[in-house]
C-alpha cells in the first residue's frame, strides 16, 4: 500500500473506505466497469484496489481507442499509406499499435511518409505545405476527438484545400457500453462513466443503462478521491434500490454536453452501419463515417481498400481484457511475450491500456501481484 | 492523444475567429477555440485541451487536478508535450 502516504488525500480515501464497505450487503459481490482508459490509469497508479472492499471488483472497459481498432483496419490505413504521393498523419499514440503487416513504424521503415501530429490541425498545414501530395489524416479516438476531426474537415473545406482526406476511425461508446451489457460473459452491477467523453456527449446518452438495464452509472474525472466517490455512489443507489446517472464530474461535464462539439461532428460524419472492434467484434452503429456531403474528404472512398478482417494472434488475449473478463493478468503472455516494449497487443501499446497501465504501475504493488499469481 | 490537457489562454487573437494563444505546460501555442462560445472566454480563463481544441472551460482548482493527474501518468503525457511542441496549428 505504497500509495496511502504519498497521496494528499489519504484522509479522506480511508474515510470513503469506511463507509463504502457498511454500504455493501453481506454475502453480495459487486461487478463495476470503468469504461474510461484513464481511470484504469488511476486506479492502478493509486493502487486504488486497495481502498475498496473486498466485496468490490472493478472492471477494466474498451475506452481506450488506440485499443479497440482491429488490426485490419490499421492494414488498410497501411495500404494507404503506401500509395504513391500519399503522407499519412497519424497521433504517437497508432505509431508502434502492431497490424497484420506490422505497424506504422515498420512501413516507414520500408519507404512510406507517416508522420506523427499532435492536431488533425497539423495534418491539415502538412497538406497545405505539399499541395502535389495527397494527405490522409488517420483519424482515431472517442467522443474526444471525433469534433476536432469534424472542425478539420471543416476548415480544409472553407479553405479550398482538396489534397486532404480523413481515414475515419472514430468510434461512439455508447453502442460499446450496449454490446458489454448484452454480453453473456459478464455481469455487471453499474458503471464508473468516463470523463473527457462526456464533456461532449453529456450524461443523457447514459440513460437507458440506469433505466432500461437497471445499473447506475455515476460520470467521474481522474483524481483519485474522484474515482473512490463514484464508487461510492454507485454502492449508494444499489443499496436504496436505485439506478441513475448521476454526475460527479459537474465541473467539467455539463449534463447536456459540448453542443457545438456534438454539432460539429454531425455536419460532417455520421454513424457506420457496423464497425469492428477489437475483442468485442462487429457492433451495429457504433463507429462515424463521413457523409456522403463530404465524400470527397473520405479515404475510404477515395482510396481502394483492401478491407481485409484480420484475426488477433492467438496468443493474445486483449479481447477478453477489453470486455472486462479476463483481469491484464491473467493473459497468457502478459509480461512475458507481451511487455510494452515488445507489445503484441493493443492493451500493452498504448498507455491507457489496462494491461500497460497494470504493467507499468499495478504489478509492484505487491498485494496485487499476490492476487495474481494465486490460482 | 485521448488526454485533455489544461491550459491557460493568454490571448484572443482577434484576426483569427477560432483562435487563442494558450499557455500549456510552460509552451505557448495557437489553440482552436472554435468549440467553444469565444464571448465566454478571456485573457486568464482555463480550458482543457484535446488534440488542439478546447473542449471545456474549467476553473483554475480543476486546471491544477487535471495537471497533477497528467503530472502521474508521466511519460505519456510528456510525448503528448513533446508532440505539441512540433505542433504549429494556425490558420494560413
Amino acid at each position: 500500500m505504497r500509495f496511502v502516504d504519498e497521496y494528499r488525500d489519504a484522509g479522506q480515501a480511508r474515510a470513503l473506505s469506511g463507509q463504502m464497505a457498511a454500504l455493501c450487503r453481506p454475502g453480495r459481490t459487486y461487478k463495476f466497469m470503468e469504461v474510461c482508459g484513464g481511470h484504469t490509469h488511476t486506479i492502478y497508479k493509486h493502487g486504488l484496489e486497495d481502498y475498496l472492499p473486498d466485496a468490490v471488483t472493478l472492471i477494466h472497459g474498451p475506452g481506450c481507442p488506440v485499443c479497440v481498432i482491429p488490426m485490419g483496419r490499421l492494414d488498410d490505413a497501411i495500404h494507404i499509406a503506401e500509395q504513391p504521393g500519399v503522407i499519412m498523419a497519424s497521433f504517437g499514440d497508432m505509431m508502434r499499435v502492431p497490424g497484420g503487416r506490422g505497424s506504422f513504424l515498420d512501413a516507414k521503415a520500408r519507404g512510406a511518409d507517416i508522420r506523427m501530429v499532435y492536431s488533425p490541425l497539423d495534418a491539415l498545414k502538412i497538406a497545405r505545405q505539399n499541395p502535389g501530395k495527397r494527405v490522409v489524416f488517420m483519424a482515431i479516438g472517442f467522443e474526444t476527438t471525433a469534433p476536432s476531426t469534424a472542425m478539420t474537415v471543416l476548415r480544409a473545406e472553407a479553405e479550398g484545400i482538396h489534397n486532404f482526406s480523413v481515414f475515419c476511425n472514430h468510434v461512439t461508446i455508447i453502442p460499446a457500453i450496449k454490446a458489454i451489457l448484452d454480453s453473456p460473459d459478464l455481469h455487471l452491477d453499474g458503471f464508473i462513466g468516463p470523463g473527457h467523453v462526456s464533456a461532449v456527449i453529456g450524461c443523457r446518452p447514459y440513460e437507458f443503462i440506469a433505466h432500461t438495464y437497471g445499473k447506475p452509472l455515476v460520470v467521474t474525472g481522474f483524481e483519485p478521491l474522484d474515482v473512490l466517490r463514484s464508487v461510492y455512489q454507485i454502492l449508494t443507489q444499489l443499496a436504496h434500490g436505485r439506478s441513475q446517472v448521476e454526475n460527479q464530474y459537474a465541473r467539467v461535464v455539463p449534463w447536456n454536453g459540448n453542443p457545438k462539439a456534438l454539432n460539429a461532428i454531425s455536419r460532417v460524419m455520421e454513424l457506420r452501419p457496423y464497425f469492428e472492434w477489437r475483442g468485442l467484434g462487429s457492433i451495429s452503429h457504433s463507429a462515424l463515417q463521413m457523409t456522403e456531403k463530404y465524400a470527397a474528404y473520405d479515404a475510404e472512398r477515395l482510396f481502394h481498400i483492401p478491407g481485409v478482417r484480420v484475426a488477433d494472434p492467438k496468443a493474445c488475449q486483449c479481447g477478453e481484457v477489453l470486455k472486462g473478463v479476463l483481469k491484464p493478468w491473467e493473459c497468457k503472455v502478459f509480461g512475458t511475450a507481451c511487455t510494452p516494449e515488445t507489445p503484441i497487443g493493443t492493451c500493452m501499446v498504448s498507455s491507457e491500456g489496462a494491461c500497460a497501465a497494470y504493467y507499468n504501475f499495478g504489478r509492484f504493488s505487491r498485494q496485487r501481484v499476490k492476487e495474481a499469481t494465486s490460482p | 492523444m485521448c488526454l485533455g490537457i489544461p491550459g491557460e489562454i493568454a490571448e484572443i487573437l482577434p484576426d483569427h475567429p477560432d483562435l487563442a494563444m494558450v499557455d500549456i505546460s510552460g509552451v505557448r501555442r495557437a489553440i482552436n477555440i472554435g468549440l467553444l462560445d469565444r464571448e465566454d472566454l478571456a485573457p486568464g480563463d482555463w480550458v482543457l485541451i484535446h488534440v488542439g481544441f478546447a473542449l471545456s472551460k474549467i476553473d483554475e482548482e480543476e486546471a491544477a487536478a487535471a495537471l497533477d493527474f497528467l503530472n502521474s501518468i508521466g511519460d505519456p503525457y510528456e510525448d503528448e508535450i513533446a508532440a505539441l511542441r512540433e505542433s504549429t496549428i494556425d490558420q494560413g
